[in-house]
């Protein structure tokens, strides 16, 4: 990258020179936008930077059954708590890049088979011990253990050898994967002594917060580790805390009262009103998450794809943007796949509410009766209202829609992947093929639309081997294109991520990859003086 | 005296039954409800391998009459095992949330029944007067709110436009008991608003029972003022009912504020349970059902031996 360039985003963050004239001077020299302004982002943050204070957030998504255990985690305040705590061999940048955290470098073989990690000197661990490449390849071990419970089993299974290297940690698939880094990004990875074999949930990492405070489900704290080895770039505030807050009412009032600075999930319909709210942004930000209806494309009628079409034409994705996510979201397109994901392919048709086509594909399919679509408010927020929009804009059609509200208790176990026609989210991947692979594949856990297509997989399987990009961007177009018309999903928008943050704190950028900075703002974002 | 404590011995041992009664209850409970704990646990995103290997790990392959058993047998000895969510000890968890709930009901208590029993005596002093619609006006449109509700009145007036108090109640060990007490201060407003209503008017309707008596008259043409009569001649006679709705009230404030908790976010016993139910986590979701009976029972024993030792005819039977 340009030591030009970077001076001149410096120039822009002091308010030297405005952002359009730094776009120029960017396309001047070649780079592209996406990059230009990530950037910007990384200059903007570093101006005004404070060391000090306590950063606190108030979050919805703790409960008092939680661990330290990474293998368990799976929602925002564990994640949250566990970055201020320990770290991966690297992340997911804003931007869709790969950072470097405990690696400091990785290489591939040509065949994009074997993959070597060079571990960072000096990263210590709370408990004063260096980290090596033994206990990276025993962390490895630990989630792709056959009796494991991680949530990254799946993630790991594919890595047939590991061993340490010296200071490289050398990983040999099973299968070329040229995404195998954002694979390793994944948040139950993080670096434990020894794997964290002796004692899963002992809370000990690498990084800038030692905690001091860890009641699930109620409040964690942590104070700063004065050994981290990123202590320029992370880790500002002396102290964080996290007070779980699963009542939305209660969240906001608490950054209102000031008791927090930052609050996760603000619900859509109060949006507007919160940003009047004196010293309150609401910060949003689209990311990959998007709210599904699935049909299983094995299982009558569904196996029938007039029927399909005709169900997807008659979803009014606008309305649904408009009216279930009040305008904080965008539509979607019937593939798992938006514009924040690297190598989008661009310009499929986007698919538009027709109930004319979908009175004609719905005649085609020779269905008669009533189909039976069952939803729940746990399926994602507002999916019972979004049923009942879905049914009237059906109707239209003359499709008759029966909605069937199933318990919440449940739902993912009685409903989910076992009944042919449900409502579903699904909070995005880091990369396309992590999409297809985790919900798509024949072989795929979690293959809720039942999509087995021998010929798709041969699709993904080819692109996830390809290290040419253009070449890769073009399969990913032909698999994209195949789900939209073929499959039984029926995507009608992609969710914003809604935080709101208080004035006095400093550093903040939003990242697409999830909410309060991709569960990073305790350890990003500074509280001003 | 040895009748009381007879008494006390058959209510212990029907208590004791009535517990075992309700463990059964929930274990069966637990057991209906559609899903498990594996699932629960590992939420939408488990693979198969992964909850075939926690079902394992977890013992849940056994028949439920065995899980019941072994639990019951840990149970006996003192044991209440450890969560199979996230593997604590629940008698330390179950420990730390008791104390918190106990905090929040006894300062909710201290306040709500002493003002209830003065509002009851006042009201019966100027029945049918301003000062009696007014206690009951205020009481009665107090419990008819719902508690949410003044919750959320509360937490905008003194929380987010005063500041006087904090709107979120969470309480830790490094607080000191001031500290403490202001966390608390808008939750136990609340509880005390929502109990009051009860307490009071129950007060009232025993004293005015009592106040028909022909000692009353007599105390009254002894010259004896008002509040007097009330307080020194109506009252003890009037005790035995006033003391039920108070234990039913301080059982509602141990076991029934989850609503309160949430809102405030308390770390109280009532979201420890939600959370376990959600989860299926059976061992804790019996703890904690077992002590929400105990305090039940233990609180109706209280109130009827008050009641018999505050009646001469009951303390002596003939």
């Amino acid at each position: 990258m340009s030591k030009e360039l970077e001076y001149f985003s410096r120039k822009v963050a002091r308010g030297l020179m405005d952002r359009r004239a730094f776009m120029g001077r960017a396309a001047a020299l070649g780079v592209s936008a996406g990059m230009a302004s990530g950037l910007l982002a990384t200059a903007a943050q570093a101006a005004g930077m404070v060391k000090g204070g306590t950063l606190k957030s108030g979050m919805q998504g703790g409960e008092s059954t939680q661990s330290l255990d990474p293998a368990t985690w799976a929602s925002d305040v564990p994640v949250s708590f566990g970055r201020t705590w320990a770290e991966t061999l690297v992340e997911v940048g804003p931007t869709g890049d790969i950072e470097y955290r405990i690696a400091e470098s990785v290489e591939a073989s040509a065949d994009a088979k074997t993959w070597s990690f060079k571990i960072r000197d000096d990263v210590e661990f709370h408990n004063g011990k260096t980290v090596t490449a033994e206990d990276v390849v025993a962390t490895l071990q630990r989630h792709s253990d056959e009796n494991s419970k991680s949530g990254a089993l799946g993630i790991v299974q594919g890595i047939a050898d590991m061993k340490a290297d010296g200071k490289n940690v050398v990983l040999t698939l099973d299968s070329a994967n040229a995404d195998l880094p954002y694979l390793m990004a994944d948040y139950h990875l993080m670096i434990q002594p020894n794997g964290g074999m002796d004692a899963p949930d002992a809370g000990i990492g690498t990084g800038p917060y030692r905690i001091v405070e860890n009641q699930p489900g109620v409040r964690h704290a942590g104070e700063r580790f004065e050994n981290f080895w990123d202590a320029e770039n992370r880790g500002h505030a002396d102290s964080v805390e996290i007070t779980v807050i699963n009542d939305a009412t209660a969240r906001l009032a608490a950054l209102q009262s000031g008791q927090v600075q930052m609050i996760n999930r603000v619900e859509p319909k109060v949006v507007s009103l919160v940003k009047r709210i004196p010293g309150v942004t609401v910060q949003n930000v689209s990311g990959r998450g998007h709210y599904v209806f699935i049909m299983h494309v094995n299982t009558a009628p569904f196996d029938n794809n007039h029927l399909r079409l005709a169900l997807k034409l008659a979803m009014n994705r606008q309305e649904m943007v408009d009216k279930i996510l009040q305008g904080y979201g965008s539509v979607g397109n019937d593939f798992p796949i938006n514009a924040s994901y690297p190598l989008f392919p661009e310009g499929i048709e986007q698919r538009e509410y027709d109930p004319d086509q979908a009175a004609f594909h719905y005649k085609k399919s020779g269905h008669s009766g009533s189909v039976l679509l069952r939803t729940s408010d746990v399926a994602f927020p507002g999916a019972v209202d979004a049923a009942q929009l879905y049914q009237q804009s059906a109707k239209a059609a003359g499709i008759d829609i029966e909605v069937k509200r199933e318990p919440g208790d449940g739902y993912w176990s009685e409903v989910w992947n076992v009944q042919p026609f449900c409502t579903s989210y699904w909070s995005g991947r880091p990369v396309q093929d992590q999409m297809y692979s985790t919900a798509y594949l024949s072989t795929a856990d979690w293959n809720d639309t039942k999509f087995f297509r021998p010929d798709f997989d041969k699709i993904i399987l080819a692109a996830r081997a390809e290290l040419d990009e253009a070449k890769r961007r073009e399969l990913y177009r032909e698999a994209a294109i195949m789900v939209r018309d073929e499959g039984g999903l029926i995507l009608p928008m992609f969710n914003d991520f809604i935080d709101a943050v208080s004035d006095k704190v400093g550093g903040w950028s939003s990242d697409p990859n999830g909410g309060m900075m991709n569960d990073k703002a305790l350890i990003k974002a500074w509280v001003k003086a | 005296m040895n009748a009381i404590l007879k008494l006390v011995a058959q209510r212990i041992a029907l208590g004791l039954l009535l517990l075992l009664a309700v463990s059964v209850l929930i274990f069966v409970g637990t057991q209906i409800l559609p899903g498990d704990v594996a699932q629960s646990i590992l939420g939408q995103s488990a693979t198969p391998v992964a909850l075939a290997n926690l079902r394992e790990e977890l013992g849940l392959n056994d028949p439920a009459y065995v899980r019941y058993f072994n639990w019951l047998w840990g149970v006996l000895h003192g044991d209440l095992g450890t969560a199979l969510s996230n593997g604590q000890e629940i008698s330390k968890q179950v420990g730390l949330r008791l104390g918190n709930t106990l905090f929040l009901a006894f300062w909710a208590a201290v306040v709500a029944v002493p003002l209830a029993i003065l509002l009851g005596l006042v009201a019966v002093r100027y029945r049918n007067r301003w000062p009696d619609k007014l206690i009951s006006g205020i009481t009665l449109a107090s419990i008819s709110l719902p508690e949410f509700f003044i919750g959320y009145v509360l937490i905008f007036y003194f929380g987010v436009k005063l500041r006087w108090f904090p709107s979120v109640a969470t309480v830790y060990d490094s607080m000191s008991l001031l500290e403490k007490l202001n966390a608390i201060a808008l939750p136990v407003a609340v509880l005390t608003l929502v109990v009051l209503a009860h307490m009071m008017r129950m007060t009232r309707a025993a004293i005015l029972n009592v106040m028909q008596s022909a000692y009353i008259e007599t105390a009254e043409l002894k010259g004896l003022s008002a509040f007097n009569v009330i307080f020194r001649h109506a009252f003890p006679n009037a005790i035995s009912p006033i003391v039920n709705v108070v234990m039913i009230n301080l059982a509602y404030l141990v076991v029934g504020v989850v609503v309160v908790e949430v809102i405030f976010v308390y770390p109280g016993m009532g979201q420890y349970l939600v959370d376990h139910v959600a989860k299926r986590d059976v061992p804790v979701v019996q703890a904690t059902g077992l002590i929400f009976a105990a305090v039940y029972v233990l609180l109706n024993l209280i109130a009827d031996i008050v009641a018999i030792v505050s009646n001469p005819r009951l303390r002596h039977p003939k």
